[in-house]
């Protein structure tokens, strides 16, 4: 594959029209005095770069900007909603919680155990050899360590949810209690590493802006994932429980947090996450997961619990935790495409 | 089986491109755009899918004496980059199919019958080699001509290598080849030769070793590269702390919560 190459003083260039009427214009001066004064026609692009300590090789990236396709961000949320509905879902069952909330946490873990393995595969060069990543188990590749937990996680969320079906309609019996429990144990026990794994997927990369936010990412990633599990499960009718709100709120302050803290870095490896774009895109979602249903739920608090702050809050926490890994994997093709970090050049000021 | 490498000596470099011509027609690998770059002679800009081995041309500032320049002139330098088939390579740790392996002669070889295209090697090389080629969709890079090195050839590019810019032999003696390459051109006024293998840092060296002249930065080297696998332990912790903050958070919500069935 071809770089994209852009000439360094891009902007400056003349167009070929106007260096030929400036050709022209030479001409007739030297015809009609004999001599010229003028400089000439700049070439295109001139001054012309030079590779040097300090312009690197022409400012042309060293790294590769990531392959994955829009699949990958959304595989992120999903996958991060689902791990965090199985946890949430998983601790309301072993706590005697509301049984609707036990419920639709393993509905929403069964969607995301059908719609992750999708997105996954589809993303994939050669989506046919999907099994392949099932022949090794790799310690030291968070992407195997995260294939396995995804079909574990998938196998529990799956079987917790065909227990339910099959108890709603033939009723309980010995056989179905097994694979309930076997099910919810196995979702909880792979959903809470499957709600953040994509944090270190991404962290434990040669990309400046993750790698850089390495520690944090997975945890940031798993608050994420529990806004959105949290909301989901209050547009699906769980809008009065207490736990849940408290879970919501919880979320919300932690986002608030992590949100203060990337802002505050003076890094220049984080500045994909603050300028341009990505910047723009990264605080918007932001915004949405943590001040704003903070403020919702707060205010639900204050105000008796009405359904409509609690549903917006719950819309607004969606939406951020999806604008959130859109972001994260928006600053991530930003930052590889910023020839002087790898370099160590201009660093952190 | 000896662990062998290339040494690439930029300063025997002519910039011929033999070695990128003869990667190409050995390894069958398609062409890799007809773009000119508008601001130097380098129009392939870096190796990627479809460039295993590229040739930089790096225009420095001028400095009289060598290489025959004449004074108002750009210095050049010539130097043929290729996977660096690290110590410690990122995508091979990366990886989750095994498709990336370490061969028997210290090389890294992406199998293509094995790759299925998840793309996590692109974004854990810190040297930006691999790549997807998206027509095909599986990773592709220098395969060290593992075919020819199988049946004792040397790789295409450093057989075509003209000037024996490229060098390819045993490990070892490669190191003491650049040891005495280096004394020699100093010796000769060269003061700003430098061996580059990115031995001092977590790569821990590497099959693809370069001289130099001037700053490893000019030639989009990276002073400090990082294998990937250096950021695993923060981030599992992380991934821990993660985790127990949301069993925590559910156990806490859910028993202070009187509301049960």
């Amino acid at each position: 594959m071809s770089t994209n190459i852009k000439p360094a003083g891009e902007g400056a260039r003349p167009t070929r029209h106007t260096s030929e009427l400036r050709l022209a214009e030479i001409r007739r001066e030297a015809e009609s005095t004999g001599n010229v004064v003028a400089k000439g026609v700049r070439p295109g692009g001139a001054p012309f770069p030079q590779a040097s300590p300090e312009t690197g090789y022409y400012g042309i990236p060293l790294l590769k900007e990531p392959s994955w396709t829009w699949e990958i961000p959304l595989y992120f949320f999903v996958g991060g909603a689902a791990g965090a509905a199985a946890v949430v879902g998983s601790v309301a069952h072993y706590t005697g919680s509301d049984r609707k909330i036990v419920r639709d946490a393993r509905w929403i873990a069964a969607a995301g155990s059908v719609i992750s393995p999708a997105l996954l595969i589809s993303d994939l060069g050669r989506p046919l050899r999907f099994l392949n990543m099932l022949r090794v188990f790799k310690a030291q590749s968070p992407m195997s360590v995260g294939v396995w937990t995804l079909v574990g996680f998938s196998g529990g969320a799956a079987a917790a949810a065909f227990a339910e079906l099959l108890t709603d309609r033939y009723g309980s019996s010995f056989p179905v209690r097994v694979i309930e429990q076997a099910g919810q144990a196995a979702s909880l026990l792979f959903g809470l590493p499957f709600s953040n794994y994509t944090g270190v997927l991404i962290g434990a990369t040669a990309i400046p802006v993750w790698n850089e936010h390495a520690a944090d990412l997975p945890i940031h990633f798993g608050m994420s994932g529990l806004s959105a599990a949290v909301g989901t499960l209050e547009l699906m009718g769980n809008h009065k429980s207490r736990a849940l709100g408290a879970l919501g709120l919880g979320a919300a302050l932690f986002e608030c947090w992590e949100g203060l803290k990337i802002e505050a870095q003076q890094k220049t490896a984080l500045e994909p996450l603050k300028r341009g774009g990505s910047g723009t895109l990264t605080r918007a979602g932001g915004l949405l997961s943590g001040p704003l249903p903070a403020a919702l739920r707060i205010l639900s608090l204050l105000s008796g619990n009405p359904k409509s702050l609690r549903k917006a809050a719950a819309v607004s926490a969606i939406a951020g935790s999806l604008l959130t890994r859109v972001a994260w994997i928006y600053a991530g093709h930003v930052s590889a495409r910023d020839w002087r970090l790898p370099l160590g050049i201009g660093q952190d000021k | 089986m000896a662990i062998t490498a290339f040494l690439t000596d930029s300063t025997l470099c002519i910039g011929c491109k033999a070695c990128e011509v003869a990667c190409k027609e050995w390894n069958a690998v398609g062409e890799d755009g007809l773009n000119w770059s508008g601001f130097s002679y380098d129009n392939t800009g870096a190796v990627g899918a479809q460039t295993w081995r590229h040739v930089k041309f790096v225009e420095q500032t001028p400095e009289p004496g060598f290489g025959g320049n004449a004074p108002e002139m750009n210095s050049w330098s010539f130097s043929s980059d290729v996977c660096k088939h690290c110590e410690n390579a990122g995508c091979l740790e990366a990886c989750p199919t095994g498709a990336i392996v370490r061969t028997e002669f210290g090389g890294v070889f992406v199998q293509p019958d094995i790759c299925n295209g998840c793309g996590y090697c692109v974004v854990a090389c810190p040297f930006g080699v691999v790549e997807r080629n998206e027509e095909d969709g599986r990773a592709f890079k220098c395969t060290f001509c593992y075919d020819r090195q199988k049946v004792g050839l040397k790789p295409a590019c450093a057989k075509a290598c003209p000037t024996e810019s490229i060098k390819f032999g045993e490990i070892g003696e490669l190191r003491r080849d650049a040891e005495n390459r280096v004394a020699q051109l100093k010796d000769r006024g060269m003061k700003d030769v430098e061996f580059y293998d990115a031995s001092d840092t977590s790569v821990g060296g590497t099959h693809a070793m370069f001289i130099l002249r001037g700053d490893p930065r000019q030639y989009n080297l990276p002073p400090r590269p990082e294998v990937p696998t250096v950021y695993l332990k923060k981030a599992w912790r992380g991934s821990a702390i993660g985790a127990l903050m949301l069993l925590g958070g559910a156990v806490v919500a859910f028993m202070a919560d009187g509301d049960r069935r």
